[in-house]
């Protein structure tokens, strides 16, 4: 089994810096560093995993990224009863995850989505909280229908899933509050 | 007098600093206290810090005691800031009350019973005079120490539970809450309530439970119960699938048997208080006791009227950590603030002023 | 520190208030509920602060903390000791060098950039609070976006004073959608928190609630259309550098009247002087 991160404090804070970062400031494309990521999984998406989940969050793990279960499960120990965060590599039907309530909108599941590219492929305008004015996004691998999709999860806000897409040792994200079309 | 920009205040923290140790020692001619003396003969003191500060471990509670000169609030806060950064190794079994050594049991509501009455090393007799041989640091005679009792005690509880006289209390099988970890939120289930309890301020809830027998939420209480004595604790690991004894805990324990009408559904029967602390904190654990039964009231159908009955007001309350810190942090500066209200009434009373 | 980990949060601490810290931003003004741990500082000192801190500073941050504006009053000295001591960070009272502000009861008057993070403490979160202190209550009315009873409360100020009446925690709408607590800065500093370029944090530990706005988000001081917001401030020049735009603490001189006024900013008011500027007391006081 690979190790975990090289450097478990630096490199869980400069991920988590860049996650961060990514979610305030929606589609632009941060890198992360630190871990070499089991198959199938991307080392930024693994360096994710690593740094936000553990035995307190369950994990939905796309049957089609099996190969990296004993992996995740001897770094952070996540259980599998639920979905705080689910790790997808196509994106999932977002009806079957947690949404949270209208009082309690943080109890959504947040989905960490491999994708293909964040530099190419179909773009996106985003607009909403992070952005001065609207900001465009290229991305390889999500559903053609991805803007509607994405629309109806918007609509729910203050409810809604959390996205954060991963390629390589790239990331971004929109969050719920973002609003997104195609270009 | 000429202006001068507040400078120094690294300065002055360290001359606090070392007022505070020189005080705290005080006059070099008086032996030093060692912590040692603080856990034997302090021994009440280490129990309301352990309680309050959440962890059992009489020799750091002695020596909070010891850094906070006494101030035991300021002690609880030292072990709890001490605590959480603790790692978490496993999760013991619940212990199991009925099979404490006991010290000191007794019920209020029986004569005798099994087991019988044990009055332990207890205030409640003593007159209240000032002993002037301690002055003199007198040596005290060894007194009769009764072993602690090899014979069961079963809990009054279960004796009337036999009965089927008193609700019965069968453990859950769910995990229980735990406040260190997690935010409260509401409803809050009665294992956090008991968390919150056990872990607040002893005069607050003194206070609280107080106010319930004076006819704030009162419900008939009866010490049914009050034990105190040894528990051991056990873990069971998961790869060697049997228990392990890793130590004791001095705790009391106490009962409480309140009145219930009954509903359409269910007969007239006792209901039950429950209080539980670390070492010996009698007060505490009967304080407790009244107030986990006044916050059942909303479960037991009976009017929430009472400051006690209020959940939320008691469990945001109890916390002294959380209090003091509210509290005294108005002493840090206010001026930005103050200086927004200052220029906001000089406004309005120079718009009032014009107008008159 | 020995004995202690990076900032001295454990790691798994870290990524609870991290995973809060996602949902806060993803949430832009909603308070989200976390884990507050006891922290070797007073509840009401900044606990919350000291946490949201802790867990996103990293060894190349330069952090600068201030209290009421200051880098050198005592509680910001002993916070800024408390990083340096666990976490081994660089230090700075310079606004434009920091890389994370932790703040009590002031935003700098220097705006703030996009690689820079402020982090607020934060000692009561429900902006409702004095309004309807039952928490199930307002989290009822947030759930609902229901802030009636906060309009009423401003309504009632302007017909009972002929303004509103808050000078500081002054509330307001975020995104449009959550009314939220700015923390006790003074209302002078709302408009700074609109569309700031910086990401904005806020940690209440006691309370154990973390909320944030988002870089570039609406932030609305509730007010009416014929009694708009308004700041509020001491009519005069900073006396040290002259300043007539920043916000003024007020020092009593003597006990006849005396009074002087000067940047409650005190790296701002600093770096005027260095640039020559000069208040109508800056002589005297350099001087001294």
């Amino acid at each position: 089994m690979t190790p975990g991160f090289a450097d478990p404090v630096a490199d869980a804070q400069s991920c988590f810096r860049a996650v961060l970062e990514a979610m305030s400031r929606p589609g632009r494309v941060q890198s992360v560093r630190g871990v070499t990521a089991p198959a199938p999984l991307c080392d930024a998406a693994a360096a994710v995993l690593l740094t936000l989940v553990d035995h307190e969050t369950p994990l939905w793990l796309d049957p089609a990224a099996e190969a990296a279960r004993p992996w995740i499960a001897f770094h952070t120990g996540a259980p599998t009863d639920g979905a705080s965060f689910a790790m997808a590599l196509s994106l999932p039907d977002l009806d079957t995850l947690p949404t949270g309530t209208d009082e309690m909108p943080e109890t959504s599941a947040t989905v960490i989505l491999q994708v293909t590219s964040l530099t190419t492929g179909p773009a996106y305008i985003l607009d909403g909280p992070g952005l001065r004015e609207p900001a465009t996004l290229h991305v390889t691998g999500l559903p053609g229908d991805f803007a509607s999709i994405w629309q109806r999860n918007h609509a729910l806000f203050p409810r809604g899933i959390d996205l954060i897409l991963c390629a390589g040792n790239t990331l971004t994200a929109l969050p719920r509050s973002v609003s997104v079309k195609e270009a | 007098m000429a202006y001068v920009a507040v400078k120094g205040g690294e300065r002055a923290i360290d001359a606090a600093h070392g007022w505070l140790a020189a005080e705290r020692r005080g006059d070099p001619s008086i032996p030093p206290l060692g912590v040692a003396q603080i856990q034997q003969q302090l021994g009440r003191s280490v129990d309301r810090v352990m309680a309050e500060g959440s962890l059992y471990d009489p020799q750091l509670a002695a020596l909070a005691i010891k850094q906070a000169q006494g101030d035991l609030i300021e002690a609880a806060f030292l072990l709890r800031a001490f605590r959480t950064t603790l790692p978490r190794f496993a999760h013991t079994k619940p212990v199991d009350t009925a099979t404490m050594r006991i010290e000191r049991r007794i019920s209020a509501i029986f004569k005798d019973l099994p087991g019988g009455q044990l009055l332990g090393p207890t205030y409640d007799y003593t007159h209240r005079l000032l002993d002037f041989s301690l002055l003199d640091d007198a040596t005290v005679a060894p007194g009769p120490i009764a072993a602690a009792d090899t014979e069961t005690m079963p809990r009054v509880s279960d004796v009337l539970g036999q009965e089927g006289i008193i609700e019965p209390d069968t453990a859950s099988e769910q995990e229980p809450g735990d406040l260190t970890r997690e935010s409260l939120s509401f409803p809050a289930s009665r294992d956090v309530r008991l968390q919150a309890l056990a872990r607040g301020d002893e005069g607050f809830v003194l206070g609280m439970g107080y106010s319930t027998q004076r006819g704030y939420g009162g419900s008939h209480p009866f010490a049914g119960e009050i034990r105190m004595g040894e528990v051991s604790v056990e873990i069971e690991p998961a790869e060697l699938g049997f228990t392990i004894d890793i130590g004791d805990l001095v705790l009391t324990e106490c009962q409480m048997v309140n009145q219930f009408k009954g509903s359409k559904t269910v007969s007239p029967r006792f209901t039950r208080g429950y209080g539980l602390v670390f070492g010996f904190g009698e007060r505490k654990a009967m304080a407790m006791a009244l107030v986990d039964r006044a916050m059942r009231a909303e479960e037991l159908g009976e009017d929430v009227t009472a400051p006690a009955q209020n959940v939320e007001f008691v469990l945001y309350h109890s916390d002294n950590i959380e209090a003091t810190g509210f509290v005294e942090h108005l002493k840090l500066p206010h001026y930005v603030d103050f200086q927004s209200e200052l220029q906001n009434v000089r406004r309005m009373r120079a718009k009032q002023e014009t107008a008159e | 520190m020995k004995g202690y980990n990076f900032a001295y949060l454990d790691e798994q601490t870290k990524r609870m208030i991290r995973r809060t810290l996602l949902k806060a931003v993803a949430i832009p003004g909603h308070q989200v509920p976390f884990g507050s741990r006891e922290m070797p500082l007073p509840y009401g000192w900044g606990t919350g602060g000291i946490q949201v801190t802790a867990a996103i500073l990293g060894a190349t941050d330069v952090l600068k903390v201030i209290d009421q504006g200051a880098d050198d009053t005592t509680n910001a000295v002993s916070i800024r000791r408390f990083f340096a001591r666990t976490a081994g960070v660089a230090t700075t009272t310079a606004t434009a060098d920091a890389t994370v502000i932790q703040t009590r009861h002031r935003i700098p008057e220097k705006q703030l950039r996009e690689d820079q993070i402020i982090v607020y403490q934060v000692p009561q979160p429900e902006p409702l609070f004095r309004l309807e202190p039952s928490r199930v209550e307002t989290k009822r009315m947030h759930g609902l976006a229901d802030y009636g009873l906060m309009h009423v409360k401003l309504y009632e100020d302007v017909s009972r004073f002929g303004q509103i009446s808050i000078s500081y925690d002054y509330p307001v709408m975020v995104n449009e959608r959550y009314l939220m607590s700015p923390s006790p800065i003074p209302a002078f500093d709302n408009p700074k928190m609109d569309m700031m370029p910086a990401l904005q944090l806020f940690g209440a530990g006691r309370e154990k609630r973390i909320y944030a706005i988002p870089p570039w988000t609406r932030v609305k001081s509730l007010d009416f259309d014929d009694h708009p917001f308004r700041t509020i401030n001491a009519p005069h020049p900073c006396g040290l550098c002259g300043a007539t735009d920043s916000y003024l603490d007020e020092v009593v001189t003597d006990d006849k009247g005396g009074r002087l006024y000067v940047c409650s900013d005190t790296d701002h008011c600093a770096e005027r002087r260095a640039a020559g500027h000069v208040g109508t007391d800056g002589f005297q006081a350099a001087a001294e």
